[in-house]
């Protein structure tokens, strides 16, 4: 059994346009010449004797602890969004003994992220060779690999597993938990805590998932494209893993790309890469770089940027789980972030005060900011709200429709004040709560604060010069308002 | 003999339920935000308030505040 196509789209919005397809040239790039996880989409390497003959075969390194030099000189990074060094975890966790376990974190949380669920089920057997032999370095005897697939690709999944059992392939046993479909549901402590049969909700740390994790044990937590590049680097060597990427970043990232004309791209790209080379940025008013933990920056400065957190970093800005997004120039920036805010709010595990208080407030206020009437582009074609234009037209004269929407309009400008607000809310949430979401929502908000100053002076009068004010990014169930227990489930 | 080492307040953002007791009680090193959860000074706690603060970390009703090594680090 193959996974049907539909179980490539993440989940909610847009799913037509999500699914994986191949990506830009990448003669653009500034070393790799082809991808190296990636197959194109119509080709999985699904089978086991395929695989094998592609990549040749498992290279177990005979004892713990071996393979941790290769992956320290091949300066591999986590791909899952904090970039940090793998050959580090591996080390604690080895240095912890006891019983340690393997998480391959395939949740994806992200709504406008595919790169994860993608790999999964175009190069499976990549990531579970990563988990073997991150098991095998870490002395573990037990991996799991978490994901948020559908129910029909985690039964083709346990099946590749079963089949690599039989085969001999596998040392360590494998199995599947369900990540439900949440932002935060692949924060380690989250993760360690729906594995151990609870919710996915984060805890309070110290310590570490590393020393105690999934069932109070130490716990190696690996984005899945991270194993599946610790398992090349195990073939191959750290050597050949620093011919793509920069001497500080080396390898290739997976991104995902969404392009001003509503294209869903996913691309294996050589750390380095021009932004420019990856996005469509002639027809973007606005980039956003690492998904909804990211920044907006301007399209000028993106244009000037290379995808690589030596690049990012100064402008506020990081590679993350390669989330890249070019906002078509006839968007708000405003409407896009409010939407997107009250999503993250919504997201919220609502377990820590300055979280639970201030999203909700910084979403509604981002609301009201970017809820203001669009300037007709032609004066003939009004583009005020619908339930304006009827009232227009039932008013009794043209005259007292103009006074009365102007009034309207006018009544309806934001309060100024609202900035001092959202900064100082911002402010009150971060580094207070028990997990990095404030943080990284807050990131994402001033990031838009910075980038649409422009946009917000014009709120501030009552006019929005976007001509569109749809949303543009995936936002999966922000309708859905309640939320009950089952839900981290 | 090594010098005491120096301690932080920290507070457990999940168990912490905006009592304000700890405000009450050592206003020299927590305040309360607008929604009254408490913010808690970036230094270590100085030697005279050591025995202040060991109370509040005590009377705390929900047992969230807590003293903590100030050169500790946090995922």
């Amino acid at each position: 059994m193959t996974p049907s196509t539909s179980s490539l789209t993440p989940t909610g919005a847009a799913s037509e346009q999500t699914r994986p397809r191949p990506g830009p040239a990448l003669s653009g790039s500034p070393v790799v010449g082809r991808p190296r996880l990636l197959p194109a989409p119509d080709q999985p390497i699904i089978d086991i004797s395929r695989h094998l003959r592609r990549f040749g075969p498992l290279p177990y390194r005979g004892d713990r602890g071996l393979l941790i030099d290769d992956v320290r000189a091949a300066g591999l990074t986590g791909r899952g969004g904090a970039a940090f060094p793998v050959y580090r975890k591996l080390s604690a966790v080895l240095a912890c003994g006891g019983r340690p376990i393997v998480v391959g974190n395939g949740a994806e949380g992200e709504p406008a992220s595919a790169k994860d669920k993608s790999l999964l089920l175009l190069a499976p057997h990549l990531i579970l060779d990563g988990i073997q032999l991150a098991a095998e370095a870490v002395g573990a005897a037990e991996g799991v690999l978490y994901t948020s697939l559908d129910t029909a690709s985690t039964e083709w999944l346990n099946g590749l597993i079963s089949q690599r059992r039989s085969a001999g392939l596998d040392r360590t046993a494998v199995r599947l938990v369900t990540a439900p479909p949440r932002f935060i549901a692949g924060q380690a402590s989250a993760l360690a805590s729906r594995i151990s049969g609870g919710p996915a909700r984060p805890a309070f740390i110290p310590p570490r998932v590393s020393q105690r994790g999934v069932d109070g044990r130490p716990t190696l937590v690996q984005n899945v494209e991270t194993l599946a590049h610790l398992s090349l680097i195990a073939r191959y060597g750290p050597a050949w893993f620093r011919t793509a990427g920069t001497p500080d970043e080396p390898g290739t990232a997976i991104c995902t790309l969404h392009q001003p004309d509503g294209r869903v791209d996913l691309t294996e790209v050589a750390l380095g890469t021009r932004l420019g080379s990856l996005l469509d940025l002639r027809a973007a008013g606005a980039v956003l770089i690492g998904g909804y933990h990211g920044a907006w920056l301007p399209t000028a400065t993106a244009a000037q940027l290379t995808l690589s957190d030596a690049s990012l970093r100064p402008h506020g800005a990081a590679v993350g789980a390669g989330v890249l997004a070019a906002l078509p120039a006839d968007r708000c920036g405003l409407a896009e972030t409010a939407m997107i805010a009250r999503y993250l709010a919504v997201e919220s595990a609502g377990q820590c005060g300055p979280c639970r208080n201030g999203l909700p407030r910084i979403a509604a206020a981002l609301a009201d900011l970017a809820a203001v009437p669009a300037v007709p582009a032609v004066p003939a074609v009004p583009a005020v709200p619908a339930v304006e234009a009827v009232e227009a037209v039932t008013s009794a004269t043209t005259a007292t429709a103009v006074r009365a929407d102007t009034h309207r309009r006018a009544s309806r400008a934001p309060d100024p004040s609202i900035l001092a607000d959202l900064h100082r809310w911002a402010g009150l949430v971060q580094r207070r709560g028990a997990c990095s979401h404030p943080d990284g929502t807050v990131r994402f908000v001033t990031s838009a604060l910075r980038t649409f100053e422009q946009e917000i002076g014009a709120h501030l009068r009552g006019r929005c010069t976007a001509g569109n004010r749809q949303p543009f990014l995936p936002t999966g169930r922000t309708g859905a308002g309640r939320r009950t227990e089952e839900d981290w489930r | 003999m090594p010098a005491k080492p120096a301690m932080k307040l920290r507070v457990n953002p999940i168990a912490c339920r905006g009592h304000g007791v700890c405000a009450e009680l050592l206003p020299e090193l927590i305040t309360l935000d607008e929604w009254g959860y408490p913010l808690l000074a970036d230094e270590p706690v100085p030697a005279y308030l050591g025995r202040q603060a060991r109370r509040t970390v005590t009377d705390c009703p929900a047992l969230a505040l807590f003293l903590d090594h100030a050169d500790g680090d946090r995922d």
